[in-house]
């Protein structure tokens, strides 16, 4: 439904306040729709068009149940897209419809400028469209049941990206190869390229000596034979990879691109959870307080500001940390409490009236949000002071009495617990490193261990859906109870056995 | 709505899945406590897409608040709260709602169990009145003012006779406007099941665990082709009484067990209240099999055969294993009253024979 004139002209009045204050959204367009196309839409991802999937209705089923037992309402939502699609929800009373308008554009400004959307496809309201397209097809020509359980496949997988690969340069695999290929002369030391030192004859043992010049050729040897290995380094854009080598056929390579596509596209969504929710609350936040709130409005704004930003022990809010934060920074620019003399000063009286007065807030949170992710954001402006005042600990199970616990509250340990569930988005880091091994045409893969155990039902489930793309045997190591552990399927059983685990990278 | 055949999908899935896993819920007992007015919570293994992932026991998380390192947060069986950063998704097993009919219908496929064909005429239950139209006849206490105006005023107008000074509007014969109804009957066939249960010292608690999940089955199979449906629980040792649900499950005696008592309460309950011409009877007796005396066994077949065959529209005996009945009464049934084709014998032995045990029951469609 397009937006009702009076809600089209305090959209208006939003974003120019927003430009005011220094945000850049792109054209965003709003739609009005009623609950029930609100979790529709909030079950397809915010696109109103997906490819028919089972998850999609699971979705549906559990957010139309909290929604009509009173225990969840979605007051908006909005697309990674240029222009940005935004959604209010019908019979929101008018605070809250500017709030999400507010709240709305500081999402759009940060799709736009934050360096990690930058390679996102910001026509991506067409291209699920054309997604969905693609695969009806694929289901009225080949079965929705056959279609669909390979879309099972593919999603079980959709998590083994590598979340940078879209910044990488693409190397030319074919140039690296000629090189090394054709150098064909007999000198063995030569064919490994080992670099010898000139020496005149007699001195020849002592500028290149014997060993120091085997020990050359080893490491070459290596990492020639390295070379011949596919993939020729860990890989851990695995979804790529299993494109490259799988025995797929067309219309399968197809749907798995596709669900790789869409895994890229949301990434940054989850590497920039914190941040960018605490931008759209920092920025509808002060839109509202020092702009556009009239003083009947402030006791319902009151209301669902503190909803938003609300805590319990055990759980974790992106909205409240991230806004604090942005707040925090900006507090400490403006005041100059930055830099190597703020670090080391320890006199409490002087902490507390440190005021430089430069002024520099605004410029900083702004470069801020283009620069950083939720782990550089976190490794950089979480301070003890920060941890203490907002009360942050860290908790676990407790075993012996099953039940879980405040563990600690020392900073260290706050920052150490956050980043590693903030790293790889929070998903375990896996590396596709032979499409051979054993010699038998079997793929193995490796979990890059950071004391984190992966849970094992769940990996051999996903082993035996990558048993189906790669149709042979399945490996992966990993280290389960502080011993290393090779999981394998092999089409029928699974079995585990002890390993060297040797870390790589 | 797209989201409609999604849905659709996610629900046969869930079917597919409780159809697949039902001979396991069937020998547990756990969906009982989950059993709602109208709705049952089944927990679902692994509908959900499998991922590598970080098992959750290990990691905890951060979180912000009062308290002292060591305070508690909550059981461990569910990671506390949800949303955690990084968004990774609580642990949580998924629970599938179906309605007692989806259930029962799952149920009916998986047991391939045959509709029941309601005994004798249905009673017409109840009747309800709707007003659903409007028609040009009826009597004038129906007539629908508004409607007989508005096409009054519309021919006055039509006709040029409207006065905007002396707005007469005078409706006649065409313009009347009545309401009509409609009558829905429900046609409701009425049915009544009667628990009869064996509450001596050789039952056990594991025996008596295996009547509750059996009884819950039933119920939700007869709930399904009864409207109207009546429980009535019986115990009995030598002498038996009639209880209400809980004490149905509850009580056990000590003492030993004439199986007579039971059928004769019951026969005297259905005489009472529940005359067989207007009701379906189903009566289900359960036991260990191990009656007082070979006298006591013969008045149980003489009052089956002559009082309660005749009036019920089955008549189940199961036969729970324990370690200190005989079991010798399903075998002298089995004996004498072969011939009676509403009597329908089943043992027993354990939970997991619970599924055939059900199917046996109810696979006749009486």
């Amino acid at each position: 439904m397009a937006l009702p004139k009076h809600l089209a002209e305090l959209a208006g009045e939003i974003l120019e306040k927003a430009r005011k204050f220094g945000l850049d959204p792109f054209k965003t367009i709003f739609e009005v729709v009623n609950y029930e196309v609100m979790n529709e839409i909030a079950s397809y991802g915010g696109f109103p068009t997906r490819y028919p999937h089972w998850r999609f209705g699971m979705e549906y089923e559990r957010l139309s149940k909290s929604h009509s037992y009173g225990l969840s309402k979605i007051y908006e939502m909005v697309i990674n897209n240029d222009p940005t699609f935004a959604y209010l929800l019908e019979g929101n009373n008018l605070v809250d419809q500017k709030t999400v308008m507010g709240h709305v554009y500081a999402h759009s400004d940060f799709f736009h400028h934050n360096l990690f959307f930058s390679h996102t496809d910001r026509g991506m309201m067409n291209e699920m469209a054309n997604h969905a397209a693609r695969i009806r097809s694929y289901a009225e020509r080949f079965g929705v049941e056959k279609v669909e359980s390979f879309i099972d496949i593919c999603l079980s997988l959709d998590n083994l990206i590598d979340i940078h690969s879209p910044f990488r340069v693409k190397k030319r695999r074919g140039k690296e190869e000629e090189q090394s290929g054709s150098d064909g002369e007999s000198d063995p030391d030569k064919v490994v390229g080992i670099h010898k030192l000139r020496s005149k004859e007699y001195m020849e043992e002592y500028i290149n000596p014997r060993e120091f010049i085997d020990q050359q050729r080893q490491k070459l040897l290596k990492e020639q034979e390295q070379q011949r290995r596919i993939p020729a380094r860990p890989e851990q854009d695995v979804l790529q990879f299993l494109l490259d080598h799988a025995p797929l056929e067309r219309w399968q390579a197809d749907i798995l691109s596709i669900v790789r596509e869409e895994a890229f596209y949301f990434a940054p969504q989850m590497q920039t959870k914190i941040m960018n929710e605490g931008w759209a609350t920092y920025w509808h936040s002060r839109i509202m307080t020092e702009k556009a709130l009239k003083s009947s409005e402030v006791v319902d704004y009151a209301e669902s500001y503190s909803k938003v930003v609300a805590t319990a022990p055990g759980q974790f809010n992106p909205y409240k940390i991230g806004v604090e934060l942005f707040r925090d920074i900006f507090d400490r620019w403006n005041k100059g409490r930055f830099g190597k003399e703020w670090e080391e000063c320890e006199d409490i009286a002087r902490r507390e009236a440190w005021d430089l007065k430069l002024g520099q807030g605004n410029d900083k949170i702004f470069l801020v949000r283009k620069l950083y992710n939720d782990v550089t954001f976190i490794d950089e402006f979480l301070t003890e002071d920060f941890c203490r005042r907002h009360k942050l600990f860290t908790f676990a199970l407790n075993r012996r009495k099953n039940q879980w616990e405040i563990e600690s509250r020392e900073f260290q340990q706050i920052k150490e617990k956050l980043l590693f569930a903030l790293t790889n988005f929070g998903q375990p880091t896996i590396f596709v490193i032979d499409a051979n091994f054993e010699n038998r045409a079997e793929l193995l893969l490796h979990h890059k261990h950071q004391g984190v155990d992966l849970q094992t039902d769940y990996s051999k489930a996903v082993l035996e859906n990558l048993y189906q793309i790669w149709t042979r045997p399945v490996n992966i190591q990993t280290v389960t109870d502080q011993k290393g552990t090779m999981l394998r399927f092999d089409g029928t059983e699974h079995s585990e056995r002890s390993i060297d685990y040797e870390p790589i990278r | 709505m797209k989201i409609q055949q999604d849905h659709a999908r996610y629900k046969r899935i869930v079917r597919g899945k409780i159809r697949q896993n039902l001979r396991r819920y069937m020998s547990r007992g756990d969906l009982i406590a989950r059993k709602g007015k109208d709705l049952v919570t089944i927990p679902i293994p692994q509908i959900e897409i499998p991922r590598f992932r970080f098992g959750m026991k290990n990691t905890g998380g951060v979180s912000q608040g009062d308290g002292e390192p060591g305070d508690s947060l909550g059981p461990g069986e569910q990671q506390p709260g949800s949303g955690q950063a990084g968004d990774q998704p609580g642990e949580h097993q998924l629970e599938a709602e179906v309605t007692i009919e989806e259930l029962a219908e799952i149920m009916a496929e998986e047991l391939e169990l045959p509709r029941i064909q309601p005994r004798g005429k249905e009673l017409i239950e109840s009747a309800k009145e709707r007003y659903t139209g409007i028609s040009p006849v009826g009597p004038d206490s129906l007539r629908h003012f508004k409607r007989t105006y508005r096409r009054a005023l519309k021919r006055t107008i039509a006709s040029g006779t409207y006065n905007l000074d002396d707005p007469v509007v005078i409706p006649v014969r065409q313009d009347m406007r009545y309401r009509t109804w409609r009558i829905d009957t429900q046609p409701r066939s009425n049915a009544v099941i009667i628990y009869m249960m064996d509450v001596s010292g050789s039952m056990g608690e594991e025996q008596k665990e295996i009547v509750r999940i059996e009884s819950f089955w039933i119920d939700t199979w007869l709930q399904s082709q009864y409207k109207g449906i009546e429980s009535v629980y019986i115990i009995h040792d030598a002498t038996a009484r009639r209880v209400d649900r809980e004490t149905f499950f509850r009580t056990r005696e000590s003492g030993g067990t004439m199986i007579s008592s039971a059928y004769k309460l019951c026969e005297r309950i259905l005489e009472e209240e529940y005359p067989a011409e207007e009701w379906n009877v189903y009566p289900f007796h359960f036991s260990d099999g191990d009656n007082w005396s070979v006298d006591d066994t013969q008045e149980c077949i003489r009052l089956l055969r002559e009082q309660l065959l005749p009036a019920v529209n089955m008549f189940g005996y199961g036969q729970v294993e324990s370690p200190y009945g005989s079991g010798q009464f399903i075998r002298d049934l089995r004996k004498t009253l072969d011939e009676a084709e509403n009597l329908i014998l089943s043992e027993i032995p354990n939970r997991d024979s619970i599924y055939d045990s059900i199917r046996t029951f109810l696979k006749k469609g009486m």
